[in-house]
């Protein structure tokens, strides 16, 4: 028998991507992997506008996924989707793609976790990385998840808000454009001066909105921008490379994996990266298509599944916005 | 004098040696390369100070918690008694439910001594307790402080709960004695540090 190939839908939030994937020998080949980013002129993600973009361009990125993966559309065994959690607007749009799809070939669908997504990209794609705590950091999400007893168990995660909509939220205070995740890198690389702020870690857990507030004092104070961001980056990273180091230590776990779009940050990966070989473990990072939100890690997530012998009916293939990491029932894995 | 490494977390090295013919844990905070400079001595004096000063607090509660002989804030390091017992979650799991209620029960009205004087331990996981000669000893007070407001509690014991719920999620129910044991001794509101938990539950994403 050929290789299965999967076609996954990811449409959680502002990003709509389409992946195709393979399984050869347990690795995770990717054929292709498009997407567009909602990106809004000012403010947050509006849900309703970002998934009117989505179903704007989903037929055009199903059409180029599969001409990019140079194969005919019959020559898909599987169509995956996000299932959550995320918007919901979003997600009702990438799962009606999906299903109009899945009817259209004749070939059976699965919905899956997108942050279980995150963990297993990387564990598909990259030879070592077999066991991971995962440090998940995106605009929502900022989670440290590991698998334990059967499940993607969060070890620790955000009591407020993601890494990710922290600094979005820092940059709009000072105008700079959605997502100011890399602004605030460029700024910081220039920053030579660290200014305090709140250092928020309880236990495994982490809190970045009192950071958020004092950052943006410093602002009003009239405080170098460069300095602030500088401040704020070597702050946040320092606490989410704490927990993550904690959780590594708890469980006796020797390696870690970035996932989520804050995966991005050169410092963040370094700082990572240094914690890893302090203490003896291995560092992996996916490549920066994977790292973000797309449509690859849904396929590949749906075709594991649907490979240890999961199925689900049309009725099943429903959304949810607030879909758990620790919900889903992990067939797959010993 | 004997030097041995007896366990190094992601925070500190516990050694263990010995301090005017006694058998000593010395707690070693390790400076950590990935962070600058600015926030690591920052965190490693502070947490030393702050952790010195919670388990001075707690042993005047009645709570089981090592001697400390010797403090270097500068450092980060703190010489204190050495606990034979065994860590919690080494044999939590392996107990007999009955064992186990009463255990809980117990670590409940610890929890209760230290939130009546508004000590947070701050990371109260069943690797941060002992248990020795029929007590439960808290160790670790690094991450701790002295908090009047029921958040603070409230966030204390749901780092228990989650702790739990992953490392011990066969027994995770469990976690209603530890509730039990420290409505017994909580002298503030119960029903508000419960509702507080849930709440914290709730703020988590996608609860």
């Amino acid at each position: 028998m050929d290789e299965m190939i999967s076609l996954g839908i990811e449409g959680t939030a502002h990003t709509i991507g389409v992946g195709l994937v393979k399984n050869t020998k347990h690795h995770c080949d990717v054929l292709s992997n498009e997407m567009k980013t909602f990106r809004p002129e000012k403010g947050g993600i509006h849900p309703r506008k970002a998934a009117n973009h989505h179903a704007q361009h989903i037929a055009s990125l199903i059409e180029k996924a599969i001409t990019t993966a140079d194969i005919t559309k019959d020559k898909i065994d599987l169509v995956s989707f996000s299932k959550g959690p995320g918007l919901g607007p979003c997600l009702r749009t990438a799962a009606t793609a999906a299903r109009a799809l899945s009817l259209s070939l004749n070939k059976p669908i699965i919905g899956v976790n997108h942050c279980v997504a995150h963990i297993e990209i990387g564990r598909g794609t990259i030879p070592d990385c077999t066991d991971p705590v995962l440090l998940y950091t995106s605009g929502a999400n900022t989670q440290v998840i590991a698998f334990a007893n059967r499940k993607y168990r969060v070890f620790g995660e955000t009591l407020d808000i993601g890494i990710g909509n922290c600094l979005d939220k820092f940059g709009r205070s000072i105008d700079i454009p959605f997502p100011s995740g890399p602004h605030i890198e460029q700024y910081a690389l220039k920053g030579k001066n660290y200014l305090s702020l709140p250092y928020s870690v309880k236990g495994m857990d982490i809190a970045f909105s009192g950071l958020l507030t004092a950052a943006q004092q410093y602002y009003q104070n009239n405080n170098a921008i460069e300095d602030i961001c500088y401040s704020i980056q070597e702050t946040t990273f320092a606490a989410l490379t704490e927990v993550t180091e904690r959780a590594m230590a708890q469980l006796g776990k020797d390696e870690v994996l970035l996932g989520g779009g804050v995966a991005a940050n050169q410092r963040l990966r370094n700082m990572v990266d240094t914690m890893a070989k302090e203490r003896d473990a291995r560092f992996f990072v996916p490549t920066k298509y994977l790292c973000v939100d797309n449509g690859a890690m849904i396929a590949w997530l749906g075709l594991i599944m649907y490979q240890s012998g999961m199925r689900m009916t049309l009725a099943d293939t429903t959304i949810d916005q607030r879909f758990r990491t620790d919900m889903v029932d992990v067939i797959w894995r010993e | 004098m004997n030097n041995n490494l007896l366990y190094q977390g992601a925070e500190a090295k516990l050694i263990l040696s010995s301090y005017l013919g006694r058998k000593v844990i010395i707690k070693f905070r390790i400076n950590k390369n990935y962070r600058i400079k600015e926030i690591d001595e920052l965190l490693i004096s502070s947490r030393t100070k702050e952790e010195a000063k919670l388990i001075y607090q707690a042993r005047k509660q009645g709570v089981y918690v090592p001697f400390i002989y010797d403090v270097d804030i500068q450092k980060g390091i703190i010489t204190m008694q050495y606990i034979s017992g065994k860590r919690i979650k080494d044999f939590f799991d392996d107990i007999s439910d009955d064992e186990r209620k009463k255990l809980c029960i117990k670590i409940g009205q610890s929890i209760a001594r230290l939130h009546n004087t508004d000590i947070i331990h701050g990371d109260i996981t069943t690797s941060n307790m002992m248990y020795m000669d029929n007590n439960v000893y808290f160790i670790d007070f690094g991450l701790g402080e002295m908090n009047t407001e029921l958040e603070a509690k409230g966030v204390d014991l749901h780092v228990l709960m989650e702790t739990m719920e992953s490392t011990h999620s066969i027994h995770a129910s469990f976690f209603r004695f530890v509730l039990e044991g420290y409505a017994s001794l909580y002298k503030g509101d119960i029903d508000q540090v419960k509702r507080k938990i849930d709440d914290i539950i709730m703020r988590g994403r996608y609860r």
